[in-house]
């Protein structure tokens, strides 16, 4: 057990070493949903005058979404991490460790969760000085957990597409199934606004309860009737993307 | 002097279609973008200034293809900087090659993948219920702009990777891209942008272009809109056409 949690702690921190030796790399994991956030609220900002929004900013209505892409792209991010090691022999080297290769997923998704952290203070620092409410210290350690837990079933995704394609060149599959997951959901507006064949696609979409979970601190109160829904739904898409990743894992090298 | 534009810009062509990974994302993702500003945003045509259109989709047809011939922009860098990074480019100068087609071989190949690009996204709005109310002479001038402001953009990729010949430099322009998309009236009616997006929005050469295409795309082939958004294309595409030659020339001076 104490040998398992060793080996977990030290692929989270050759995770999180990457932020500090190449800082440079973790810039656009920050700036893009940033940029994203800001272009949105300026452009489409008079959309919350509309009736449904319930009076809040679009700045606040649309912090969520910006939180979630940067789990998403950090999700990604360790994808394309790993096919980068694969391509250049580390993962194989790796894998004659004689550690169960659950333990080696978990060390690689547990850093993707805690640098997921990483866009999610940034966006929230900025929003906040262009006038978004605090959303309380719950509204806040829901936001964190649930973002945390979208990174993990991010990262399990794309390490599931990297060790299917074991190639770098894959990054953008990666990247495009936590875009279309965020996305589809009630991200730009309430469900109530949304089109029909959107509101279908965002009713089935586990995502949007994390969504409607992270965004609840900011447009009002935190209530248990948002909250359940979006910790099931956010363990729910560990729960099936860790079983395939592990399953994947176990696969390699056979 | 034209054999070799030619024979490189099919060059330039090939190795795209043989890499669909760098071609697929300037579709799919302005693609996504579009049924995510449709489907979310659709409601907004109720607020007050927001000029009559017979749908979202109509008004929002005009942005996508701008992103995407952007992003078009940004591969035609990438394309050039792998040239340089894997020594095609060294190659290349060292043969009897005319200088100048090396620069306009691939702008060449830009002005392609863009008309590919406008079609593509006018046959996408068609299907899902767009109508071009300029009927065929608006899709010419849709067409038009759409090419030149593309053939401008693949030249502003091609300055930027003769300047910093690395092509992760190039894809770091990535974010500005939107950045600079974000502060015009592509995606929203400058009336309705908040401040300070509406200013700038307002001088944004985009904000001509995404109101020249669509002009006739979305209300009628009125000149003054599709002529300035072509003069504002054209103006970009000689611009950085003109300043891509002189970077190739200062490349090749300090070689």
């Amino acid at each position: 057990m104490k040998a398992g949690l060793r080996t977990v702690g030290a692929l989270m921190r050759r995770g999180l070493n990457e932020i500090l030796r190449v800082p440079g790399g973790a810039v656009p994991g920050v700036l893009a949903p940033t940029i994203f956030m800001l272009g949105l609220a300026a452009v489409f900002g008079k959309a919350a005058s509309l009736e449904g929004y319930g009076g809040v900013s679009f700045l606040a209505f649309i912090l969520p979404v910006g939180m979630l892409q940067g789990a998403g792209f950090t999700g990604a991010a360790t994808g394309v991490n790993l096919a980068r090691d694969i391509e250049r022999g580390w993962f194989d080297r790796m894998l004659l460790a004689p550690a169960p290769r659950p333990l080696l997923l978990a060390g690689v998704v547990a850093s993707a969760s805690l640098r997921a952290l990483l866009p999610a203070s940034f966006l929230l620092i900025v929003a906040l000085a262009f006038g978004v409410d605090w959303p309380g210290l719950l509204g806040l350690s829901l936001a964190a957990v649930l973002v945390m837990g979208l990174a993990a079933a991010m990262a399990c995704y794309a390490t599931l597409v990297a060790l299917r394609f074991r190639t770098q060149q894959a990054a953008p599959l990666m990247q495009i199934g936590s875009f279309v997951a965020v996305l589809f959901t009630t991200a730009y507006a309430p469900r109530e606004l949304l089109a029909g064949w959107l509101r279908a696609i965002a009713d089935v979409n586990p995502v949007t309860h994390v969504l409607e979970g992270v965004r609840q601190g900011f447009v009002g109160d935190v209530t248990w009737a948002a909250t359940w829904p979006a910790l099931v739904s956010v363990a729910g898409l560990v729960l099936l993307f860790g079983a395939l990743a592990v399953r994947g894992m176990r696969r390699q090298g056979i | 002097m034209r054999r070799s534009v030619v024979a490189l810009a099919r060059r330039a062509l090939v190795n795209a279609l043989r890499k669909p990974q760098f071609l697929a994302p300037l579709v799919i993702f302005p693609s996504l973008f579009l049924a995510i500003n449709v489907g979310g945003l659709g409601a907004t045509r109720e607020l007050e200034g927001f000029p009559a259109v017979d749908g979202f989709l109509d008004y929002q047809l005009a942005a996508a293809i701008l992103q995407s011939l952007l992003l078009g922009g940004v591969s035609a860098g990438i394309a050039v900087a792998l040239d340089i990074e894997g020594g095609f480019f060294d190659r290349l100068v060292a043969s009897p090659t005319p200088r100048v087609a090396i620069v306009l071989g691939r702008v060449l190949a830009a002005s392609v993948i863009a008309a590919i690009q406008v079609v593509y996204f006018l046959v996408l709005g068609l299907i899902f219920g767009a109508s071009i109310k300029g009927g065929a002479l608006g899709v010419l001038c849709v067409l038009a702009i759409g090419v030149v402001a593309g053939t401008g953009f693949g030249a502003i990729g091609v300055l930027i990777a003769l300047r910093a010949r690395s092509a992760s430099t190039v894809q770091g322009i990535f974010p500005l891209v939107f950045v600079v998309l974000f502060i015009s009236s592509a995606f929203f009616p400058l009336e309705l942008l908040s401040a300070p997006a509406d200013v700038i929005a307002r001088y944004n050469p985009l904000s001509f272009i995404a109101d020249g295409m669509r002009q006739p795309i979305a209300f009628s082939n009125e000149a003054l809109p599709v002529l300035e958004g072509l003069l504002t294309a054209t103006a970009i595409a000689a611009t950085a056409i003109g300043l891509s030659i002189l970077a190739l020339r200062g490349r090749l001076r300090d070689a």
